[in-house]
């Protein structure tokens, strides 16, 4: 045995799930700054609105793109710091590819820091501590970060204010060191110094030298102090040339450059955009060496000639690029630029010119517009381009495809009628076979998977809305499709997907299943659907993911190794689901009816609508509903996500958007002006009273009962279990209230999508579709208006903007049967029946309670002050058997509608 | 001797199993109620640590085994003894009193071993800490993965109650085991370092000792070995090492990793083996010996001894084939890069 005896040297350590080791050839380390609200406006909009998935696809990027750290800010005026930093941090801890760096907390508030440090298993780095409130606060906070293992940050700042020139950042750096190490026994490897980056070349003479002040300052502190590590806010720096980027970018990497050759260990950057020092163009990293070693710049001479040149940069990033110089190019050049640019204006001459060109027109397709094809879904696989952009491309596609078509036709005849090679045509494409399944009228979202797959170059069979199954599974066969896509919107929809996975395993069928759309998801296919079918069920996500998937499944080497991934990953989620079920806790019943909603009927008045009954409602001039239109589930339905109108300007997605509502313009104001579609509704009243979970309505001489139900789960103190019936004042009140209802919908879309279809269209089809949409929830919104201020009148003071009705500020609710309050959609027969529905609005109700037309929305309306929306969450049996009983109806129908929400 | 100066000298044994020896007793419910909580309104059969209360013969009994057997370090028998897994039986306010009567069941097995040996080494108590039945890192809600059962400053309460009766009934060293969570186990070192500050005692040294979950080499909390290592390292621990979960064919990567990076003293206390299809050990104490004793010959270790499914017998064939066995140095700390 060797008795050497091993030497263990003191790095800085840090750690998330994978060890992060300082040595001196790690070189310098790049911490993510856009997980940080001061920094990032879309990181900062995300948490605001809690959308803390999407959030963390911002610290997903950052990893992705390089980080070794990240660091996470929630210091907002308007954010409750201490939960934001908990919450987003609970959840890195539940993303692998995250949490695997180590994280920096970042606040400069200590209490954030503490409650970060409280959520972080690995060794984390706090950002920052400093002198600023004197030295016991100091020692007192570096005390704490030593109890919880963290390394620190300190930043150079004292009780004078903090250090600008290099002899005070030294002078207090040099003294927290020594605090921290002899006085609160830090290890020096954990302290790591932030002497102040302040931005250069802002104009003022004083500001010229600040860069070199944090170089030398840097170059002392790293030989005083050799175990101690140097960092700092790299994008302060060139904070006068906020706007551009090119410049920014340049002036970055010549400061780290220099800065990082004097010690500095790590930065907080924006790791997706650094540039390299040696790929600068030459003449402006030399204005940037200037300006960042404050060379020639006496009178502010470099920063003029920085600011100067900035201006040209910035001018060239904006010229257009001549937009006919890509007419010049060969043939198959100018069909790519057409396709990836959706240009339509010359595919018919370009693809006549190419296939007199080629030996057979079905070469054209195989060739160059294949190959531009695979150039979009790179590209939109790579995030590079975005959903709108490639419904375009397809569009110029398909028109392209139509110039060939009936070539390739008259090139099939002569071949047969030669008799050449009969049997030797090949299959040809992989087929898909999309379809929304029986009962449900939703297909935008299918729709855009339809086109995404063309664009990859499969053969789409799209059956359409509302497909029995086994017409479903006879096309398959027919057609010898190679996969099923089934999307959905509405809940009962799942259980027709978990019929036909049946079905499919009943006839022996061999195709993978994908399944799809906004009620569907990955633990409902893993526990439901999946099980079902043995030849593989995948949950895909969006479009944008469908075409991997359909990749994957369509590669003989990797379907299998895809498949038991899969099947692994749902069989963790299954078991998870199972053991979940018996942690879960839950109120009986008979308790949570005790804690209903408490609302002060004493003195609750009561306002009378202005008449009782039902009552129809068109309107042909659709101009009034415009500003009721709410944009952001437009942009949604385009798979852009962020907040209308702030997401025109975005950085990454606002071209495209701009252009998306743009075109969404023009066709609302052709619909509108010449009169494309009406919208029809129906409104009333009726005297009601609760009782317990029913609300009795009175039509006319008829008492017709409603049913809702109420949460379950178990509240923190002070937290009533919600039922809708709640907010109708109980008849043991003697008082008269009222319950309303209404049904809104948009006709006349068929003959407009069968015109766009024709002209191959797919663009302005989804577009029309997604605004019928828009326009139903506009006129939905817009009655709800005109109820509270005048058929009811329980508000007709109100004054608000858009903005604020889609924020839900207004006075009562409009709940619909079937959505997270009132899951129940066999309420929508009372309800049609209470407005007379059908005759009003012409609407009908499919076997899963669809509504058609497809763009339609119904609901209740309640008035009183304290009503406000809810999520019902799951309900035990005690109460189904109740609410068996309540609607008189088999357990097995109950059980079948309330699936869903039943634990 | 204190055991810093004892480690430097021979590898120490730590001793085995206590829920296998447990289970030879074949007690029934009432055995468990003794008659102090015979009317106790939950169920008790299972609740191992709250025999130290109502059967303290039998698991000082089991403690003087393993002294006879050779381990130098007896672990008080408090895994749960915790007010949040004492919950699972309504037993929360007992939790401070459990840690002390276990604490006096070693004193007691230890006193008795050293009137019948009196040349005896020194002997030490360990404060067993495990490692709770709820998590810091992970969300038991899989549709709310931000979601956590319970609080650090939760889990510092608890671990202070128990570390407090652990204390007070006189162990020697402090041991965080059969570590899942790093984030438990960085609670219960603020615990430690907080409760000894406030008290202005001298710290008590701590042993810390994690778990690899399987032959992904992380912890189940997602870690690998070092970054679990590197985040427990500001405990400045007595010893760092691994137990339960694997046998010791399966752990001997792991231990050596953690022999070279590791700047305090190592341990490791393997399960006899992987489960057989019955949920039993089957692995033989001298197979489990010959392990050990070829990790103590390549320096991995400097303490050593047995987790589920080890017994006595496992423990004196360790202890007889490390015996003459140099002990693994500390490695040098470097003053520079």
């Amino acid at each position: 045995m060797s008795e050497e005896i091993l030497h263990i040297k003191p790095y800085l350590r840090l750690a998330g799930l994978e060890p992060l080791v300082i040595r001196p050839e790690t070189n310098f380390v790049n911490v993510g700054e856009r997980t940080n609200v001061t920094g990032s406006k879309k990181f900062a909009r995300l948490i605001k609105e809690n959308k803390y998935e999407e959030a963390l696809s911002v610290a997903r990027s950052q990893v992705e793109s390089g980080a070794q750290i990240i660091d996470v800010n929630m210091d907002d005026a308007l954010l409750e710091g201490v939960t934001a930093m908990t919450t987003f941090l609970n959840l890195i801890q539940s993303e692998p590819d995250i949490a695997k760096i180590p994280i920096m907390i970042d606040s400069s508030k200590f209490e954030i820091i503490e409650a970060g440090l409280k959520c972080v298993q690995g060794k984390c780095i706090v950002n920052s501590i400093s002198m600023k409130e004197g030295e016991a606060k100091f020692i007192e906070q570096a005390h704490i970060c030593k109890a919880f293992g963290a390394a620190v940050i300190v930043m150079a700042f004292d009780e004078k204010g903090q250090a600008d020139t290099k002899d005070r950042k030294i002078e207090i750096c040099s003294r927290a060191y020594k605090i921290l190490v002899d006085q609160v026994g830090f290890d020096p490897q954990d302290i790591i110094f932030d002497p102040n980056i302040f931005a250069v070349a802002t104009g003022i003479e004083e500001h010229n030298n600040y860069a070199v002040d944090f170089i030398e300052a840097t170059r002392v502190i790293k030989e005083k102090m050799p175990l101690a590590k140097v960092s700092g806010g790299v994008s302060n720096v060139s904070f006068s040339f906020r706007g551009n980027d090119a410049v920014r970018e340049a002036i970055h990497a010549v400061f780290l450059f220099h800065a990082v050759k004097a010690g500095m260990d790590m930065g907080i950057v924006n790791a997706g955009q650094l540039e390299v020092y040696d790929e600068i163009e030459p003449t402006l990293r030399n204005l940037c060496e200037d300006v960042i070693l404050n060379r020639n710049n006496d009178n502010n001479e470099a920063t003029e000639a920085l600011i100067q040149y900035a201006d040209t940069v910035k001018a060239k990033g904006k010229v257009e690029v001549k937009s006919a110089a890509w007419r010049e190019g060969t043939v198959e050049e100018r069909l790519a630029h057409s396709l990836i640019n959706g240009i339509t204006d010359f595919i018919d001459a370009d693809t006549e010119e190419a296939r007199l060109q080629y030996s057979e027109p079905l070469e054209v397709i195989e060739g160059p517009l294949m190959a531009g094809m695979n150039q979009v879904g790179d590209l939109f696989g790579s995030g590079k381009m975005f959903l709108p952009q490639v419904v375009k491309s397809a569009r110029v596609m398909k028109k392209s495809v139509a110039v060939l078509t009936p070539y390739i036709e008259a090139e099939k005849e002569r071949k047969k009628l030669a008799s050449i090679n009969p049997n030797g045509a090949s299959k040809g494409p992989a087929k898909i076979l999309l379809a929304t399944v029986k009962g449900d009228v939703h297909d935008i979202g299918k729709n855009i998977v339809g086109v995404v797959l063309g664009c990859n170059g499969y053969e789409i069979i799209d059956l359409g809305v509302m497909v029995p199954a086994d017409k479903i599974l006879a096309e398959a066969q027919k057609h010898d499709v190679d996969i099923i896509g089934l999307s959905g919107l509405i809940t009962p929809s799942l259980d027709e997907m978990v019929h036909i996975a049946k079905e499919m395993k009943r006839k022996g069928m061999t195709m993978p299943l994908m399944i799809g759309g906004a009620t569907t998801s990955r633990m409902h296919t893993a526990v439901k659907i999946a099980p079902e079918y043995g030849e593989g069920v995948i949950h895909v996500l969006d479009a944008s993911r469908s075409v991997t998937v359909a990749g994957s499944l369509l590669n003989k080497d990797q379907k299998a190794s895809f498949l038991l991934e899969l099947e692994k990953s749902y069989a963790g989620l299954k078991s998870d689901f199972d053991n979940k079920k018996t942690t879960k806790q839950s109120l009986s019943y008979e308790d949570a009816l005790k804690n209903k909603a408490i609302i002060d009927w004493e003195n609750f008045k009561v306002v009378a609508p202005s008449f009782t009954g039902n009552k129809a409602i068109e309107i042909n001039d659709l101009s009034l509903l415009i500003d009721y239109i709410d944009w952001k589930p437009f942009f949604i339905a385009w798979e852009l996500h962020g907040n209308f109108p702030a997401i025109l300007t975005d950085s990454v997605v606002g071209e495209v958007a701009t252009k998306l509502y743009a075109d969404a313009q023009k066709l609302l104001k052709q619909i509108v002006e010449e009169k494309w579609l009406t919208a029809k509704g129906a409104i009333g009243f009726w005297p009601a009273s609760s009782h317990n979970d029913d609300v009795m309505v009175e039509n006319g001489k008829e008492k017709i009962a409603l049913h809702f139900l109420r949460q379950q789960a178990k509240k923190t103190v002070g937290q009533p279990n919600y039922s809708l019936a709640d907010f109708i004042c109980p008849a043991t009140e003697n008082k008269k209230d009222f319950i309303g209802a209404f049904a809104v919908t948009i006709h006349g879309i068929e003959k407009y999508i069968k015109q766009f279809e024709e002209n191959l269209d797919d663009y302005n089809k989804i577009i029309l579709q997604a605004l019928a949409d828009r326009l139903a929830e506009a006129f939905a919104e817009y009655l709800h208006a005109k109820t509270r201020k005048e058929y009811w009148g329980y508000a007709a003071d109100e004054t608000l903007n858009n903005e604020s009705l889609i924020s839900e500020q207004y006075v009562g609710i409009r709940p619909a049967p079937g959505y997270p309050a009132c899951p129940d959609h066999t309420e929508k027969y009372t309800l049609f029946n209470l407005l007379d529905a059908e005759k009003n609005t012409g609407i009908s109700l499919t076997e899963s309670l669809a509504m058609y037309p497809a763009s339609s929305v119904c609901g209740w309306y309640f008035a009183n002050p304290q009503s406000q929306y809810f999520g019902l969450g799951k309900i035990s049996q005690d109460q189904v058997l109740d609410y068996t009983k309540r609607k008189n109806k088999p357990l097995e129908y109950i059980t079948r509608w309330l699936q869903p929400v039943i634990d | 001797m204190s055991i810093q100066e004892t480690l430097k000298k021979r590898i120490l044994v730590i001793d085995g199993a206590m829920g296998t020896m447990i289970q030879r007793h074949k007690l029934t419910e009432a055995d468990y109620r003794g008659t102090r909580f015979a009317n106790w309104p939950s169920d008790l059969k299972g609740n191992n640590d709250l025999l130290c209360i109502t059967q303290p013969a039998i698991i000082t009994g089991i403690h003087l085994q393993y002294l006879e057997a050779g381990a130098d370090i007896i672990e008080t028998n408090t895994f749960s003894s915790t007010s949040i897994a004492m919950a699972d039986y309504d037993m929360q306010s007992l939790a401070y009193e459990l840690n002390v009567a276990a604490a006096k069941c070693v004193k007691e097995a230890i006193n008795q071993y050293k009137s019948k040996h009196p040349n005896t080494t020194e002997k030490y108590i360990a404060g067993s800490i495990g490692p709770l039945n709820k998590t810091l890192s992970l969300s038991p809600d899989v549709n709310n993965p931000g979601f956590r059962a319970v609080t650090f400053d939760e889990v510092v309460v608890a671990y202070t109650e128990q570390i407090r009766g652990l204390v007070d009934g006189g162990v020697d060293v402090i041991l965080i085991e059969t570590i899942f969570d790093t984030l438990n186990a960085k609670a219960a070192i603020f615990a430690v370092k907080e409760f000894f500050r406030k008290e202005g005692k001298p710290e008590l040294p701590m042993m810390i000792s994690g778990t690899i979950t399987d032959a992904s080499g992380r912890t189940l909390s997602g870690q690998t070995l070092e970054a679990f290592y590197t985040s427990i390292e500001h405990a400045k621990p007595l010893s760092v090492g691994l137990n339960c979960a694997l046998g010791a064919q399966e752990m001997r990567s792991h231990i050596e990793e953690l022999s070279q990076i590791a700047t305090c003293y190592t341990s490791a206390y393997p399960n006899a083996g992987l489960p057989n299809a019955m949920g039993e050990y089957d692995e033989e104490p001298h197979q489990t010996a010959h392990f050990i004793e070829e990790w103590a010959k390549n320096k991995f270790v400097n303490i050593v001894g047995g987790c589920c499914g080890t017994t006595p017998d496992h423990i004196k064939h360790m202890a007889d084939n490390v015996k003459n066995i140099t002990p693994r140095a500390l490695p040098i700390l470097d003053p520079t890069i």
